[in-house]
């Protein structure tokens, strides 16, 4: 039994003295399962690429990918991966940014920065200054909105289909025809911040003692009731329109009625009714 | 932009343009996005002098399906389906980026035998991509017989896959942790019959090629790339090696059992689309020499993780055993959780690097999942490459490219 990775490596000294040669611009440094991550700041990040190709020779720039934080005051990190085929190194340069605050662009060092820069920019907003053609690429002709953000649904806002009237494909609002359903599946003592329907009690009593101490409960105040409950409170939510019941009863016959407060003891003992029987088969005859 | 063609012999006539002058104009034209030689829906605007190439501008992105947006709202098991249909044409080389950086952030151990499982079925599925790109490279510089002939090679790869995985195309067979099944002898007896016996058929198909005047015609210095370039372009893959970089990141970064396998990697001297072709060429005897010493190297085992919180029990197991069932149960439902942190993991797919970022929040699901598609960069740099060129140069190139759109889009 072994790791089954990929094997890099570690390039000796490399982050102190990367560190040292981009001085200001250096904000902080990560080693994670063997992996660099070095954070640069804004202004400095094209110094820092070109440091990272001339003078420790990372040949190539093989991916630009952004991150949406919205939590956090600038909500996007912009990761840049850098190879080196000399070397036999990968390291990752972050920087981050908001939706308004562009980044310097990579496509003066690196001419493939251009597409994978407008990627980010196509499904973040993440503007990049310097690149010359900073047009959408993944997306519709015409989208709107930046996809891959947190907040934006995963359903979309429109879709389209081809009209039979107009001959020709019309787009249209999302229209769900029921809830959108998301399955979180995380264990509902461990995971999720929200209150499970019939378990509003569960904030106010921790419960018996356990063996571990348990985690200091919210105040019940900050446990409000979920905005969006994950079951179907009320019959709209089912989406399954008006019940047909009370329609149904009143033109069949055959529905069963509800039995009456004084005869229904009565008419359950009553033994049933003979069916009509069977028209005779000729061969038991 | 315009040209002016000065034809004229003799005096000038002042401003008037006497018969036999004439003024030409750049011609754009578009190609696509429904095209059998774009290999998928790819539109170019090619602006054309002539039939001259001066400018192309690809648009990508028509067969969007936003797949790292819908792995966001999967678990880690559920997501890995989709990476078979990222590169249909190779789909286990998809799954194995994205099973090996969540068993790097996780720290997961792979027994030997599902190593050399998933190296047999990634080396399969190389040969599986090739004899696609390759007949299909030279149907469209105008031979139809190797086409042909290469299919049938392929059509055997996907019956080897389906022997496999039960799936021709879309096996989602490697998992987290190993692989779903494992392979019988009967099936490692058909894998070894097929080595033995495709090697006639595609050397007899590329032969009537790799000589041919008119194929070299067609291929030898038509879109030329310098090592400077393919660094700067991001190039990867048999791309890079044909330009003249022994770079392959079996040989380099290797992971599973590839440091274990003796293998050649094939450079180009001129980095044409000849020097590509043969590179693929020559990686398809390869594949087949790492999947023979595979075969007899494969070690008894199990083929997944022991780790019961990740890979999940036996069928048969789950009948008696009560620990097993739930064990399927939670995994089928919760998933496993990752520890946080980011991850980027890249293997050689055939056609080049293909690259997962993964970052992971410490619950079920990952944070985000980039993934990094080979022919991207490639076809960017399809602007520098044609430029000079004719226009029925474009399909040498995009086929020596090797672009999928499944995987270039997402």
């Amino acid at each position: 039994m072994s790791s089954a990775a990929p094997l890099i490596k570690e390039r000796d000294g490399f982050a102190d003295a990367f560190g040292t040669a981009i001085g200001g611009a250096f904000v902080a440094r990560k080693d994670h399962v063997g992996e660099l991550t070095i954070t640069v700041t804004r202004d400095g990040l094209v110094e820092a690429a070109r440091t990272l190709r001339d003078r420790f020779g990372y040949q190539q720039l093989m991916e630009i990918a952004g991150v949406d934080y919205p939590e956090r005051p600038e909500r996007f990190e912009v990761v840049y991966h850098f190879l080196s085929v000399t070397e036999n190194h990968r390291v990752r340069l972050k920087v981050s940014t908001d939706e308004e605050t562009p980044v310097p662009s990579l496509t003066g060092l690196w001419p493939v920065a251009g597409w994978l820069e407008r990627e980010v920019f196509d499904m973040y907003g993440v503007i990049f200054s310097g690149n010359p053609d900073l047009r959408r690429i993944l997306t519709d002709y015409g989208f709107e909105g930046h996809p891959q953000r947190k907040d934006f649904p995963l359903t979309g806002h429109v879709e389209l289909r081809y009209s039979e009237a107009e001959k020709r494909v019309v787009y249209e609002p999302v229209q769900l025809p029921q809830d959108f359903r998301t399955f979180d599946f995380l264990m509902p003592w461990e995971g999720p911040e929200y209150v499970l329907p019939g378990d509003e009690k569960a904030a106010q009593a921790p419960g018996a003692p356990s063996p571990a101490p348990a985690p200091a409960s919210p105040p019940p105040a900050a446990k409000a009731p979920p905005p969006t409950p994950k079951t179907t409170d009320t019959p709209a939510k089912t989406g399954a329109g008006e019940p047909a019941n009370t329609e149904a009863k009143k033109k069949s016959p055959a529905a069963p009625k509800p039995p009456k407060a004084d005869k229904a003891p009565k008419a359950a003992a009553k033994p049933r009714a003979p069916k009509k029987p069977a028209a005779p088969k000729k061969g038991q005859e | 932009m315009t040209t002016t063609v000065d034809l004229m012999v003799g005096a000038p006539t002042g401003d008037k343009p006497t018969a036999g002058d004439e003024t030409v104009s750049n011609y754009t034209i578009n190609f696509g996005p429904q095209h059998p030689a774009a290999h998928g829906v790819l539109r170019l605007i090619m602006e054309l002098d002539g039939e001259i190439v001066e400018r192309i501008d690809p648009h990508v992105g028509l067969l969007h399906r936003g797949t790292e947006k819908l792995i966001e709202y999967k678990t880690y098991a559920q997501a890995l389906p989709y990476f078979d249909r990222l590169d249909y044409c190779s789909p286990m080389c998809m799954e194995h980026s994205y099973v090996l950086a969540v068993e790097k952030l996780m720290g997961l151990e792979v027994p030997l035998r599902a190593q050399y499982i998933r190296v047999l079925m990634a080396e399969l599925t190389r040969i599986s991509n090739h004899m696609l790109n390759l007949g299909s490279h030279i149907m469209d510089v105008g031979a139809m017989t190797p086409n042909l002939w290469l299919f049938e090679v392929r059509e055997d790869t996907l019956q080897l896959y389906e022997a496999v995985s039960g799936a021709r195309m879309h096996a989602n067979y490697f998992r987290v942790g190993g692989v779903h099944q494992d392979i019988p002898p009967k099936v490692l007896d058909q894998i070894a019959t097929f080595l033995d016996k495709f090697p006639k058929i595609f050397e007899d198909a590329i032969s009537l090629v790799a000589d041919n005047r008119i194929f070299k015609q067609r291929n030898v210095d038509i879109g030329t790339v310098s090592k400077e370039d393919a660094l700067a372009w991001g190039f990867s893959g048999p791309m890079i090696r044909a330009a003249g970089i022994p770079w392959d990141l079996r040989r380099s970064q290797p992971y599973e059992v590839y440091d274990r396998m003796e293998f050649d990697i094939p450079t180009g001297t001129k980095g044409d689309c000849y020097d590509r072709f043969m590179v693929r060429v020559e990686e398809v005897r390869q594949s087949a020499r790492i999947m023979r010493q595979c075969l007899k190297d494969m070690p008894e085992g199990p083929i997944g993780s022991l780790d019961r919180k990740v890979f999940p029990p036996k069928r048969a197991e789950m009948k008696t055993s009560m620990e097993a069932l739930i064990h399927h149960f939670k995994l089928y439902t919760e998933g496993y959780h990752v520890p946080a942190g980011e991850v980027y993991v890249a293997t050689e797919s055939p056609k080049g690097e293909f690259g997962v970022y993964l970052v992971a929040d410490g619950t079920n699901k990952p944070y985000r999942c980039k993934i990094r598609p080979t022919a991207f960069s490639h076809l960017q740099a399809m602007d520098f490459m044609m430029k000079g060129h004719m226009l029925a140069d474009t399909t040498a190139v995009l086929s020596a490219i090797d672009v999928v759109f499944g995987e270039c889009d997402r």
